[in-house]
C-alpha cells in the first residue's frame, strides 16, 4: 500500500499550486523536490537554525517543523518571491552592500526574518534588531554585517 | 518520518469523534514546533494525525473582568504582544514573550505547549502560579482540570487520548500584585532553560506579604509551584532577610536532572538563587503598584 497523501491547494509567490503531496512531506522538502523552488535551504532540521525560514500568510515558520499539508490555504512566501523580476528589496540590496553575508547558506532564511521585522517595525532600534534576528544562525559568524544591513535597509540607504 | 494519515477535520465535534475512533493511535497538531520534533526522530508514531489548523473559534483570546481565557490555538506570540494581556497578567505575557525565539513563537500555540507537557517550557509554572483551569473536550462531554492536577510526568498530562484541550482559563493577576520572570540561560538565548523561576506577591496594607506564588521550570517531572516558599511570607515584610530565607526552601522543592545546561546540584543552587531574585523583583513592583 502507498503512502497517504493529502490534496493541497495554496498560492506559492503568488502563483497557485495544487496538487497531491505525501502526508508525511515536510514543507522544506515539498518546495525543493515537488515545486523544484531551491532557495529554502534546510539547516538543522529541529527549527532552531532559521535557514529554512519561509513565510505561510503573515507567520513566518521553519519550514522543516511544518508539513506541507499544514500549507494548505495559505499564500507561501519563499525567498524567491521577495524581489520582482527585475528589482531585488531594499533588505536584499542591503545585505549585499553591507557584507550581511559570506557563505550564503543562511542568507535565504536571514532575508525572510529581516523583511518580516521591517513590515513589523519599519525603524528598529538595535536591540529590536539582535531580539528579532537571534531566531537566525549564520555559522560564518557575519552577525555584525547582517545588523548593519537591515539598519541600512530600515533607513533607506540601501 | 513515517508514513500517518493526515486529517484536517474543520469542527471541534469532528475532531472529538476521530479521537474517538482512532484513540491512542491518533495525535493532535497545532504548531508542530513539539510534535513534529518528536516525529522526526520517530519517538513519536502515530498512525493517524489529527491537525487543528481548520477548526474555528480556537484562535480567541479574551481578556475582561472574568479574567483571562486562552483558546488553546492561540499562538505564543499573540500572548507576548496582545495589550489587554499584557495588562492583566504581565507575567504570563513576559513567560511567553521568553519562548525560543519570535518564529517558534509564531507556530508554537498555548494548547500545543500544555499538551506537549515538556516541563522545561516557560509557560506552564507559570499558568500554575495564576491558578489556571484547563478546558477539555471528548465525544462524551467536557471536563475542567486545574492546572495542579494536570501535568504528571515528564510530556505527560491528564489528557486522554480521546480528548482535546480547548482553552485555557486563569483569573486576571490581583491589583497591586507584583511580578517577575526571571530565566537563568547559561547557553545560548534561544535555550531552554537552566531553571526558569516565576513569581506572584501581594502586600496589605501595611506592607506585608498577603500572597505569594513561585513556579519553577526545568527542575522537575512537572512545572512546579513552590508551595513552602510562598508560605513561608505570607504575613511577613519583604525584607531581603525574609526573602532569602523563603528562597532556600526552592532546594527541596524541585527535582532537576544533570544535564548540559549544569548538574542537579548546581540546579538546585541556582533554583534557590533565581527565587530569591523573582521574590526581590516581584517584591519592589508590589510596593510600587
Amino acid at each position: 500500500m502507498s503512502d497517504p497523501t493529502v490534496t493541497l491547494s495554496l498560492r506559492i509567490n503568488g502563483t497557485p499550486w495544487q496538487g497531491e503531496v505525501l502526508a508525511n512531506r515536510l514543507l522544506v522538502d515539498f518546495l525543493r523536490y515537488d515545486v523544484g523552488l531551491t532557495g529554502t535551504k534546510e539547516g538543522c532540521g529541529v527549527g532552531v537554525c532559521g535557514a529554512c525560514t519561509v513565510r505561510l500568510n503573515d507567520r513566518l515558520v521553519s519550514s522543516c517543523l511544518t508539513l506541507a499539508a499544514m500549507a494548505d490555504g495559505t499564500e507561501l512566501t519563499t525567498v524567491e518571491g521577495l524581489a520582482g523580476r527585475e528589482e531585488l528589496k531594499p533588505i536584499q540590496r542591503a545585505f549585499i552592500e553591507h557584507g550581511g553575508f559570506q557563505c550564503g547558506i543562511c542568507t535565504p532564511g536571514q532575508l525572510m526574518a529581516a523583511q518580516a521585522l521591517l513590515e513589523h517595525d519599519a525603524n528598529p532600534s538595535e536591540d529590536a534588531i539582535k531580539a528579532w534576528m537571534m531566531s537566525n544562525l549564520c555559522r560564518c559568524t557575519g552577525y555584525y554585517g547582517i545588523v548593519r544591513s537591515v539598519k541600512a535597509a530600515a533607513g533607506g540607504a540601501a | 518520518m513515517r508514513a500517518f494519515d493526515f486529517k484536517a477535520p474543520d469542527s471541534l465535534d469532528a475532531v472529538c469523534a476521530l479521537l474517538a475512533q482512532y484513540g491512542s493511535d491518533a495525535k493532535l497538531l497545532a504548531g508542530g514546533t513539539g510534535l513534529l520534533n518528536l516525529m522526526k526522530q520517530e519517538l513519536v508514531q502515530p498512525a493517524v494525525l489529527v491537525s487543528l489548523q481548520r477548526v474555528p473559534g480556537l484562535d480567541t483570546l479574551t481578556v475582561d473582568g472574568n479574567g483571562i481565557c486562552a483558546g488553546a490555538g492561540v499562538r505564543h506570540r499573540r500572548m507576548e504582544t496582545d495589550t489587554a494581556l499584557q495588562q492583566a497578567a504581565p507575567l504570563l505575557a513576559a513567560a511567553y514573550g521568553h519562548v525560543a525565539t519570535v518564529r517558534i513563537r509564531m507556530s508554537a500555540t498555548v494548547g500545543g505547549g500544555l499538551a506537549h507537557a515538556d516541563p522545561a517550557m516557560d509557560a506552564p509554572a507559570v499558568w500554575r502560579v495564576l491558578g489556571a483551569t484547563m478546558h477539555l473536550r471528548s465525544a462524551s462531554g467536557t471536563r475542567q482540570v486545574a492546572a495542579d492536577e494536570f501535568f504528571e510526568d515528564f510530556y505527560t498530562t491528564s489528557l486522554a487520548p480521546e480528548e482535546v484541550l480547548t482553552e485555557v482559563t486563569a483569573p486576571a493577576l490581583p491589583a497591586g500584585a507584583g511580578w517577575s520572570y526571571q530565566k537563568f540561560l547559561p547557553r545560548s538565548a534561544d535555550d531552554y532553560a537552566a531553571v526558569s523561576v516565576s513569581a506572584l506577591l501581594c502586600l496589605d496594607g501595611d506592607g506585608r506579604v498577603a500572597q505569594a506564588r513561585v513556579g519553577i521550570g526545568s527542575a522537575a517531572p512537572i512545572p512546579v509551584l513552590a508551595q513552602a516558599v510562598g508560605a513561608a511570607l505570607i504575613g511577613r515584610q519583604p525584607t531581603p532577610q525574609a526573602i532569602a530565607a523563603a528562597a532556600e526552601l526552592a532546594r527541596d522543592a524541585v527535582d532537576p536532572l544533570d544535564d548540559l545546561r549544569g548538574s542537579a546540584a548546581y540546579k538546585r543552587d541556582m533554583a534557590v538563587v533565581f527565587t530569591r531574585r523573582a521574590l526581590t523583583e516581584a517584591a519592589a513592583r508590589a510596593r510600587r503598584a
